[in-house]
């Protein structure tokens, strides 16, 4: 594949990555697809909108975060300089609500009067039941009855915010089979309610605007580290589920040739068990929930089930612009096992001070890998993309203690 | 594209030509393939067209079917765990076109698994199996490269899904590179759910005879022979699934297999069904 001038100029009008993205919805969303194309575009040339979305990324998110120095981390591996930026600073505590922030402003914009969200691990649906607290809107929803079995504290906050939290008891009943019954949702619903996707997947422009609404991170991100070291990383890094905080990471980067882009997938039990939720590392090209891009299926094409530790990544597909960036080689993304991510949650912890998001101790456990070969001069910048509190039960399980 | 429109979809046109002899609208019945378990399925099939069904939906089952309400979904469930996959359903078309020659199949589910087959193989293997058409959920006119031109190329008929959200600035897209017939979703919603009332359904009927000459189906939300006929009574087809779906639910044992009363409780179903949409307009 021939290499672009510009890694930053994507989608194309029809929503395309290269091969990946589109639009695979059914024909009753096409016109609202179309419409919601329409009012991101006007919104983004519209100055009166980027004031409110920065408004409220600093007064009510707290934005900038810091891009924090992880000195011990560092000490400990003996090689490149850590940096963690530190979305896990934000309220709400994950990076989820820099994208809520941007889509409900543009539902607003749109007239619409009733939201809906899929979730997973239940960052994102507690961000969307934030922001829908916060303007006034209902908000319903959907998450896997397997996810709300572990992430039993998110699924309170969310009622405690005013959402209705709706289980999903079909399929594989975790993120997917959320995302299945959402669309559901909105395909009854179109009239009056607006979907608000959590990750840079779905059918264009969703990869587009989550991506835009997350980009923050890394415009952040970059200037901070100018700052600190004067010179751009050697290294970002972060993890991918569907991959809105890394794609949010990355692409104020992706033009710089000399920033290295690693991306890291969950490898659930190990990729040879198949019981994982590497579709970059592992998967094919197939097409779900609107968008063409990596997926775990079997030989006739019907989907498998994610499996990771982190209820954030159990998901068997990945955004289209990261299948692009992987194919085209511009990122890299390297598999991370349910142990290996148990250890660096621990290791962030103990040396740290921070408890890290179960998703972000993935690329935490890539960095224990890679720092050590890479020389002191070097420096890697990781998207620490939420807190860890939610996860404390997942982890005292998996460690044979009981709380 | 007009050259590749006239190939291979004789079967449809002529039942449409039958159809308007008899002075009467069709029913078009869906059932999905290889559900509860592929030999009862393929026992359902060759009894449907003598029970009432002019034009037969085949449901290509699939993990994760978006726009579909439980009924179908359990039905795609029930198809997979049978261990259904897409050769089995193209056999499955095979043996029925070897015993008729005359109803209409349309395959209709969602785009991975015929783009995991392969596009070109998948569309030279319908056809030789004696399929007639596609309806593929995701694939709005925006993505026509992908299954729509080729399908068309191959002589084979697209089938294009209209909703109450295409208005008359949307509707001239969708009827471009479609043929058969046109398939009216009455209700915004996914299968089985509500139905659209009769003064609906003659706004939307109006508003699809401006953009095309095709024979219109009107589906979603019908499930008594008195629906049907309401609906036939201003249609070209009244389409029925999730009802027949939920009889073949309604037969299985307590274990979820077929009982001996599967095939008959659905063929039930389809008379009653037929029933209506033949006396609709006496």
């Amino acid at each position: 594949m021939s290499k672009p001038n510009s890694y930053r100029t994507l989608p194309d009008p029809d929503g395309h990555f290269g091969n990946f993205g589109g639009r695979f919805v059914a024909e009753t969303l096409m016109p609202l697809i179309l419409e919601l194309e329409q009012a991101y575009k006007d919104a983004k040339s519209d100055p009166a909108f980027k004031k409110e979305m920065d408004y409220y990324l600093k007064h009510y998110v707290g934005r900038a975060n810091p891009l924090y120095f992880a000195e011990r981390l560092t000490d400990h591996l003996g090689g490149a300089k850590i940096y963690f930026k530190r979305e896990d600073l934000n309220h709400t505590g994950a990076h989820k609500i820099n994208n809520c922030i941007g889509q409900i402003l543009l539902a607003k914009r749109m007239g619409k009067t009733r939201i809906i969200a899929e979730t997973g691990a239940g960052q994102h649906g507690v961000a969307t039941a934030t922001v829908c607290a916060r303007f006034g809107l209902p908000c319903t929803v959907y998450m896997g009855a397997k996810d709300i079995e572990r992430q039993s504290p998110n699924v309170f906050r969310m009622k405690l915010l005013g959402a209705e939290v709706k289980p999903v008891v079909s399929g594989s009943r975790s993120l997917k089979d959320a995302m299945n019954e959402a669309l559901r949702d909105w395909v009854t619903n179109v009239e009056d309610t607006f979907y608000i996707i959590g990750t840079a997947a779905g059918p264009h422009p969703y990869p587009e605007l989550v991506r835009d609404f997350q980009s923050v991170i890394g415009i952040e991100a970059r200037e901070q580290i100018l700052e600190a070291e004067g010179r751009l990383p050697d290294q970002i890094i972060a993890a991918v589920g569907g991959g809105s905080n890394a794609i949010g990471l990355f692409h104020p980067f992706l033009d710089d040739k000399e920033v290295e882009v690693v991306g890291v997938e969950a490898a659930g039990h190990g990729i040879h068990t198949g019981k994982h939720a590497a579709s970059l590392s592992a998967g094919k090209p197939g097409v779900l929930h609107g968008n063409r891009t990596y997926l775990l299926m079997d030989d006739d094409g019907q989907i498998k089930e994610a499996d990771s530790i982190s209820a954030g990544l159990d998901y068997p597909g990945i955004g289209p612009e990261h299948s692009w960036l992987k194919d085209i080689g511009r990122a890299r993304y390297e598999p991370i096992g349910d142990h290996e991510a148990l250890d660096a949650f621990k290791i962030c912890s103990e040396l740290e001070g921070i408890i890290p998001a179960l998703e972000c101790s993935h690329s935490i456990a890539q960095i224990i890998k890679e720092a050590p070969k890479m020389g002191k001069d070097k420096i890697i910048l990781m998207c620490l993309s939420g807190r860890g509190d939610k996860d404390i039960f997942t982890v005292a399980e998996a460690l044979g203690v009981e709380l | 594209m007009s050259e590749a429109i006239i190939g291979g979809q004789d079967r449809i046109a002529k039942r449409f030509a039958k159809l308007k002899e008899e002075g009467r609208a069709g029913l078009v019945t869906f059932i999905t393939a290889g559900d509860p378990d592929p030999e009862t399925s393929f026992e359902i099939l060759k009894q449907l067209p003598e029970a009432g069904a002019d034009i037969i939906e085949l449901g290509m089952p699939f993990t994760d079917p978006m726009a579909d309400g439980p009924a179908i979904q359990e039905a795609s469930n029930r198809a997979l765990a049978a261990g259904m996959h897409m050769r089995k359903t193209l056999s499955l078309v095979r043996g029925f076109r070897d015993q008729d020659h005359e109803t209409p199949i349309i395959l209709m589910g969602y785009y991975n698994p015929i783009y995991i087959y392969g596009v070109a193989e998948f569309l030279e293997d319908a056809r030789n199996a004696g399929v007639d058409g596609l309806i593929v959920v995701d694939l709005p006119p925006e993505e026509d490269d992908e299954l729509c031109v080729p399908t068309v190329k191959k002589g084979l008929s697209f089938i294009r899904l209209t909703a109450p959200t295409s208005d008359d600035k949307r509707l001239p897209k969708l009827v471009q590179n479609t043929s058969g017939f046109v398939y009216y979703v009455s209700v915004a919603g996914v299968t089985g759910a509500g139905s659209a009332s009769n003064d609906q359904i003659i706004e939307a009927m109006a508003r699809l005879r401006r953009h095309t000459d095709l024979p219109i189906a009107v589906g979603f939300g019908i499930k008594s022979a008195a629906q049907a006929a309401d609906v036939a009574k201003q249609a070209d087809a009244a389409v029925v699934g999730s009802a027949i779906v939920s009889k073949i639910a309604e037969s299985l044992d307590e274990n979820g297999k077929a009982t001996d009363k599967t095939a008959s409780m659905v063929t039930g179903l389809v008379r009653e069904l037929a029933n209506g949409v033949r006396n609709a307009r006496k």
